[in-house]
């Protein structure tokens, strides 16, 4: 099998633009990188259906090797599946926009409450962390008591 | 018998299109899938007898020649796992309906969520039954949408956040498994399984590794093993409580099957064994630790699905009879523990207002049926004897002594640490949240919540920003902000009992439903020894491959 190079490369940049693009905050800006992400697989199986022939169909082009149908049946199905989650991911995202005004993804509320019941916990490295303990004062007090 | 193979899959995809036309009427909604949920229980029923007498029953869609279709087949593993979820699914469902989901909580829209959970449960009896890696990414694409629509049901803030993360990191994985989709074709020409079982032997060993990384990649993040979990506990709890639970029971150990059925029909020489065993190590330990560290209990018991997942990877990962036979048992166990646990919580929080520690107190003493509700299948899933989360375990440490290396001693080891610890966390949440007086939790709670807390987080904002860490002070500044708006509002315990303002009593429903799940868990301690044997049998099956193979290929077209 013959692999397409220029498909390869096209896949290859635009999966690599998605993963730039999926590092965002912003929603919307991941979203357009899961856009491109899917165009890259789906350009994979492209490449994984090997030589281009003539279309699928029994009797078309006699004489001619038609293309592998299977990939794009795939394709499309993954394409039609894409199609659906990214008006649910815009959907979403005008949802976040209404109720705060921006669409970023917003850290947890629980991580903050865990973090701050560590840090009210004086046995924790979050207390030391956040409380400025002084560096020298643990070995001074451990010294007087030897 | 196999006409009954893809009634599981049609039998909801209908009973979802009905009660979508039925949006109006809410009891005959109610009719519908419960309906169409007893059946397919029954069916399950049925196929998990066939299975075990007469081997796997396949049925290729469209009577299309062998290879060319999709094929669905119910082997003895698929069809225990159908039937399991099946049962718990239909449970949810009836407390749902109990809880008035589909009624007049103004959180949720009464009209799409039967639809909603039956697609949901079509899309898990799909992705048992399916017989090619295509069908399998299809069924993982329904049962995901419903699950993101079931995840974000009204819109509320929590709620969008928490689907937001769930949402992506599902279409990524996704985009990996298609990735893998086109590499398996690429390489082989096919994507059935058992096809691809002769096929992929032959491939050069590099090639097939790659193919199995990504599988395994993408199965992981859907099982949440460690370090693909961190997604799940921050997106499960904020559901409404029976989504949370059957959530918790079905998705996760949908990835595990296709765990096990990838490992065992496509790559039974895994080079990757050892990388599995690390995995199960650092997911069982990091798993628990997160939860000890917990306030809220459904975020505590989030974080012991992930560690338990762990547990059957360990299975998983032995790549033996006794392992894979006690990872289906441990599957069996946790599907319904799980599921009970959180339909537990579910109605702690509409009884007593809340499930974070800080702000209960005292509900054994309350409300003496729930403590008990709490305590058996707790105690069940840290592994007490004689119930079944100890049996499961037992099989999965037998099979690592038996196995013997160093590394399945230290998995051993881990285990029991892991069981330890699980209970110490259940044992936290009971001393917190039921044992002590709410006017006890009500002054902890407020010394917590001094302005000196909020002054230590602006504190800990300033560091974090001096010192340019990723964070934004701008999202911790919304943190605190949605953090002091949610205390102002919700009241703890104590002070609901003080202003006489409980929630009302619970429907009978919801406690019935609850304690048959319950009594339902500790019967598979009664049951065991059956249970085993069936889990024995499917795991041989599992290790010798071709009476799979020689069901789905019966015309030798490989």
């Amino acid at each position: 099998m013959t692999a397409n190079t220029t498909l390869i490369l096209t896949s290859a940049a635009l999966i690599g633009c998605a993963v730039y693009l999926l590092l965002e905050r912003s929603l919307t800006r991941v979203l357009v990188g899961l856009v491109m992400l899917g165009n890259g697989v789906n350009l994979l199986f492209l490449v994984a259906s090997g030589r281009a022939g003539s279309a699928p169909i029994i009797g078309a082009e006699p004489g001619r090797a038609s293309s592998d149908p299977l990939p794009q049946a795939l394709v499309l199905t993954a394409i039609v599946i894409g199609l659906a989650t990214t008006a649910f991911v815009l959907a979403m995202a005008y949802r976040s926009w209404q109720l705060t005004g921006h669409d970023d993804v917003q850290d947890d509320v629980e991580d903050t409450l865990v973090r701050r019941l560590a840090e009210a916990d004086e046995a924790s490295d979050s207390f030391d962390l956040t409380h400025d303990v002084q560096a020298g004062d643990m070995p001074e007090e451990e010294g007087q008591r030897a | 018998m196999t006409a009954l193979v893809p009634l599981p899959v049609i039998l909801p995809l209908l009973g979802a299109g009905v009660t979508l036309v039925l949006s109006r009427r809410v009891r005959a909604q109610r009719v519908v899938s419960s309906a169409v949920l007893v059946a397919v229980v029954l069916v399950a029923a049925i196929l998990v007898v066939e299975a075990d007498r007469s081997g796997p029953q396949v049925l290729w869609i469209g009577a299309w020649p062998e290879p060319l279709g999709i094929s669905l087949v119910a082997d003895r593993l698929s069809s225990l796992l159908l039937l399991v979820s099946a049962i718990v699914a239909l449970a949810v469902l009836v407390f749902s309906i109990g809880q008035g989901m589909t009624g007049d909580d103004e959180d949720t829209p009464l009209t799409i969520y039967h639809p909603t959970f039956l697609v949901l449960v079509a899309g898990v009896a799909n992705a048992f039954l399916a017989g090619d890696l295509f069908n399998l990414f299809v069924s993982f694409e329904i049962l995901l949408f419903a699950s993101y629509v079931l995840l974000t049901l009204g819109g509320t803030r929590a709620r969008v956040r928490a689907g937001t993360i769930y949402v992506i990191v599902n279409m990524l994985s996704s985009s990996l498994f298609l990735i893998a989709l086109a590499a398996v074709y690429a390489s082989t020409g096919s994507l059935n399984l058992a096809q691809l079982s002769g096929r992929l032997d032959q491939l050069p060993s590099s090639v097939s590794l790659v193919v199995q990384l990504l599988l395994l990649t993408t199965f992981a993040i859907k099982a949440a093993v460690f370090p693909l979990s961190f997604w799940l506990p921050d997106s499960y709890p904020t559901a409404p409580a029976p989504v949370t639970a059957v959530f918790a029971g079905l998705l996760t150990k949908v990835g595990v099957y296709a765990i096990i059925r990838t490992q065992t029909l496509l790559f039974p020489h895994s080079p990757l064994s050892d990388l599995l065993l690390w995995a199960a190590l650092l997911t069982m330990l990091i798993g628990i630790l997160g939860a000890v560290a917990q306030s809220d209990i459904k975020r505590m018991l989030s974080f012991t699905l992930v560690s338990h997942i762990g547990y059957m990877v360990f299975g998983i990962g032995l790549a033996t009879a006794g392992g894979y036979a006690g990872a289906i048992f441990y599957v069996v166990h946790h599907i319904t523990i799980q599921t009970a646990l959180f339909l537990v919580l579910g109605l702690v929080e509409r009884r007593a207002g809340s499930t974070s520690v800080i702000r209960l107190g005292g509900v054994a003493r309350l409300f003496p049926l729930l403590g008990v509700l709490f305590f058996v299948p707790a105690m069940n899933l840290a592994g007490i004897p004689p119930m079944s989360g100890f049996l499961g375990k037992v099989g999965l440490v037998e099979a690592g002594l038996r196995t013997g290396t160093a590394l399945a001693y230290a998995l051993v080891v881990a285990s029991m640490v892991t069981s330890l610890l699980t209970l110490y966390a259940m044992a936290k949440a009971w001393n917190l949240a039921f044992w002590r007086t709410p006017a006890e939790a009500h002054e902890t709670a407020r010394a917590l919540s001094d302005p000196e807390g909020t002054e230590e987080l602006v504190h800990h904002r300033d560091h974090v920003h001096v010192h340019g860490s990723i964070f934004e002070a701008r999202d911790l500044e919304e943190a605190r902000r949605v953090v002091d708006v949610e205390e102002a509002e919700v009241l703890d315990l104590h002070q609901l009992l003080e202003r006489d303002a409980l929630p009302p009593r619970l429907p009978v429903t919801m406690v019935a439903v609850t304690g048959a799940l319950i009594a339902f868990s500790l019967s598979l301690s009664l049951v065991a020894g059956p249970l085993f044997g069936y889990a024995h049998r499917a795991a041989a099956d599992l290790l010798d491959r071709q009476t799979y193979i020689g069901a789905v290929l019966t015309g030798g077209a490989r």
